[in-house]
């Protein structure tokens, strides 16, 4: 008896022991600085000066942010930008993917070339994009004068900036989609398309009824880690419009820094993150336990 | 219903030749068997005619109309596949109604067909289920109902029983057989097992090398094959072939010292003057206590109720059944005249022999 139970603590032992450095590291990297973010919360607290010190604040961090109308804006205009530039990136990404999923010459060489955009860093494509969108000398309006058009001023103007915004980033994450898309198609078995075929079904048919529902969860993992990248968009805005033309383009996560490291109001902006966080955190939730819902059918 | 004709079909994939210059006729409401060994041509056959391969150079004909232009949508025709065809994302009765929605049938129309064929193959308490959640026996029986919910003019399987249970396989054969007649369609069926192929076909079509070699109903084919291919290819166990030596008085096998005489030979075989093989099915190769020729049996076994001896002659095993009253003596060997068939021993094909048994 005694012999029988030994090897399995000493697993049990071995397991803790190899797992707790990671346990802790993790506690340390992810669970401290959330904690002290929410810790910050409630607190009238500027990083500039600690030694001021720490005063309760209670709850009012979080009635001034949801009273401000300001706030509102940003979360507004961060909902049209995630929305149209995922809206974008998912029908463009899955439709091109759709066209490349057969083997041809030059394939891999075209992915590639795809992927490019992808591996800019979001600062250096928004001042990439903001030269070209120049409204004096950019290249964008250069094309644009060629149709005997009138040059538009892109990034001055609120509506156009948005727009802007958005195509930048659908600009540089469409290959995402389109790469996971043609995986999940290319994972369809050939068969499939022959009985459809047999079936008298139409392409769109079975682009609608077979080809996009059998790639679905791999299509909603990609929907669900570009809508998380989108909603938290900070970097391309500083670089593209430095928020501007005045406050249009800023987003919330603009507004978090904006007001942590431009105003110092630590607390304030500690809570702003808190609110982000649990909103990505629910809209993650949702379209996880979909996802698995989904998985459970297979 | 239709009737389908090939006429000089042939299919390549670049310089390999799948199918060769084949062709046939097949009758409305014939149910054909296409059978061979694995890549002599007949899924790829059965391919061309559903519209899936394109021909190189030949015709197909559905009831006098050249059909090759066609899509597999436009050809009327329904198809199952060897592996998992069924869609993973859509219930059974999604599945199965599938041909119906995809061509805008109405949705009356559709309930009444999927009641009617949930009758058929007995799939009412599957209907809500995914294909994920069914044995693969019963995967094949929900694509057999989605492929006859529309009365396609034609059915096409392509070994639809060969990843199913041997068990099930047999019960399945038999439904799909009784099916078959019952609707009347005209029914094409790849398969390389002779028993599937003898037990459900009005005619075989046996193939080798991108090739007919034989078409014949399965008694014709077993009692009458066309070539030594043929008579090795169906019928279990296999039939035994020896070389045949002239001799005075006869032909002798092999090396041995049985020599058949004219008893047992049919006219003018042996004035063939070009070598000659003979083949010989177990069941015609008796171990008997009566007269015979005296042989050195290498070794006798059961299967059953079935006794079976084996002897050499050279480096052929020769395999006959044992027909001796147990505890019987040393027995000899009778060659029944009418099971004995002759082949040419270069082009392999029949040139005497064989025939039913009266």
């Amino acid at each position: 008896m005694d012999t029988a139970l030994k090897p399995r603590s000493t697993g049990r032992l071995m397991i803790v022991g190899f797992l707790s450095p990671t346990v802790l590291l993790l506690l340390f990297m992810v669970a401290y600085p959330i904690f002290s973010l929410v810790h910050y919360s409630f607190y009238n607290f500027s990083a500039l000066n600690p030694d001021k010190g720490m005063d309760w604040a209670g709850l009012s961090n979080y009635e001034y942010l949801l009273s401000d109308s300001g706030i509102w804006k940003r979360f507004v205009f961060t909902g049209k930008f995630v929305f149209l530039c995922v809206t974008m990136q998912m029908i463009l990404g899955i439709f091109v993917g759709y066209r490349l999923q057969k083997t041809f010459r030059g394939r891999d060489l075209l992915f590639t070339a795809l992927m490019l955009p992808m591996m800019l860093s979001p600062v250096v494509a928004g001042f990439l994009w903001r030269y070209m969108l120049n409204s004096e000398w950019g290249v964008v309006n250069f094309l644009v004068s060629l149709f005997g058009f009138a040059k538009v001023d892109w990034l001055g103007q609120a509506g156009p900036a948005l727009w802007a915004a958005a195509v930048v980033d659908t600009w540089m994450w469409t290959p995402f989609i389109i790469l996971l898309a043609t995986a999940a198609f290319r994972g369809i078995p050939e068969t499939i398309y022959e009985a459809a075929e047999v079936d008298g079904a139409s392409a769109a048919y079975v682009f609608f009824r077979i080809t996009l529902p059998m790639s679905a969860p791999v299509l909603f993992i990609a929907l669900i880690l570009r809508l998380i990248d989108s909603f938290k968009q900070y970097d391309l805005f500083v670089a593209l419009t430095g928020g501007g033309p005045g406050s249009s383009t800023e987003t919330v996560s603009f507004a978090v820094a904006k007001t942590a490291f431009s105003y110092f109001y630590t607390g304030e902006a500690s809570a702003l993150a808190v609110i982000l966080l649990c909103i990505i955190m629910g809209l993650a939730m949702i379209l996880v336990r979909h996802l698995s819902n989904m998985g459970a059918r297979h | 219903m239709a009737r389908i004709e090939l006429r000089n079909l042939s299919i390549r994939f670049g310089a390999f030749k799948a199918v060769d210059d084949v062709n046939l006729s097949i009758g409305d409401g014939e149910f054909v068997v296409y059978l061979g060994p694995s890549g002599c041509g007949k899924t790829t056959t059965l391919r061309a005619i559903a519209g899936l391969v394109d021909a190189t150079s030949g015709d197909i004909l559905f009831d006098g109309r050249r059909v090759n232009e066609l899509r597999p949508s436009e050809r009327n025709i329904a198809m199952v596949f060897q592996f998992v065809s069924l869609y993973p994302h859509l219930t059974i009765a999604e599945n199965i109604v599938f041909p119906l929605r995809a061509r805008g049938v109405a949705r009356a129309e559709i309930a009444r067909k999927l009641d009617w064929v949930t009758g058929v193959f007995r799939l009412g308490d599957e209907l809500r289920r995914y294909p994920g959640a069914l044995p693969p026996g019963a995967r094949q029986k929900v694509a057999l109902a989605r492929a006859v919910i529309r009365d396609p003019a034609v059915l096409l399987l392509d070994e639809p029983l060969s990843a199913i249970d041997e068990q099930f396989r047999e019960e399945m054969r038999w439904e799909l057989g009784h099916l078959q007649r019952e609707l009347g369609v005209t029914t094409i069926y790849v398969t390389h097992d002779q028993r599937e192929a003898m037990s459900l076909a009005d005619r075989i079509v046996l193939m080798n090398h991108s090739k007919i070699v034989q078409v014949a109903e399965p008694d014709r084919i077993f009692f009458e094959p066309a070539s030594v291919f043929a008579g090795q290819f169906i019928g279990s166990p296999s039939m035994n072939l020896v070389d045949l030596v002239p001799v005075a008085g006869g032909l002798r096998l092999g090396d041995s010292t049985v020599v058949l005489g004219a008893a047992e030979l049919p006219s003018g075989i042996a004035g063939h003057g070009r070598p000659v093989r003979l083949g010989v099915r177990p069941r015609d190769l008796r171990l008997v206590d009566g007269e015979g020729h005296a042989l050195a049996v290498d070794d006798t076994f059961a299967v059953g109720r079935e006794r079976f001896f084996t002897f050499r002659i050279g480096e052929a095993i020769l395999q006959g059944t044992d027909h001796r009253r147990a505890g019987g003596g040393e027995g000899r060997v009778r060659f029944v005249p009418e099971g004995l068939m002759f082949f040419d021993a270069e082009s392999g094909l029949r040139i005497a022999g064989g025939g039913r048994p009266a």
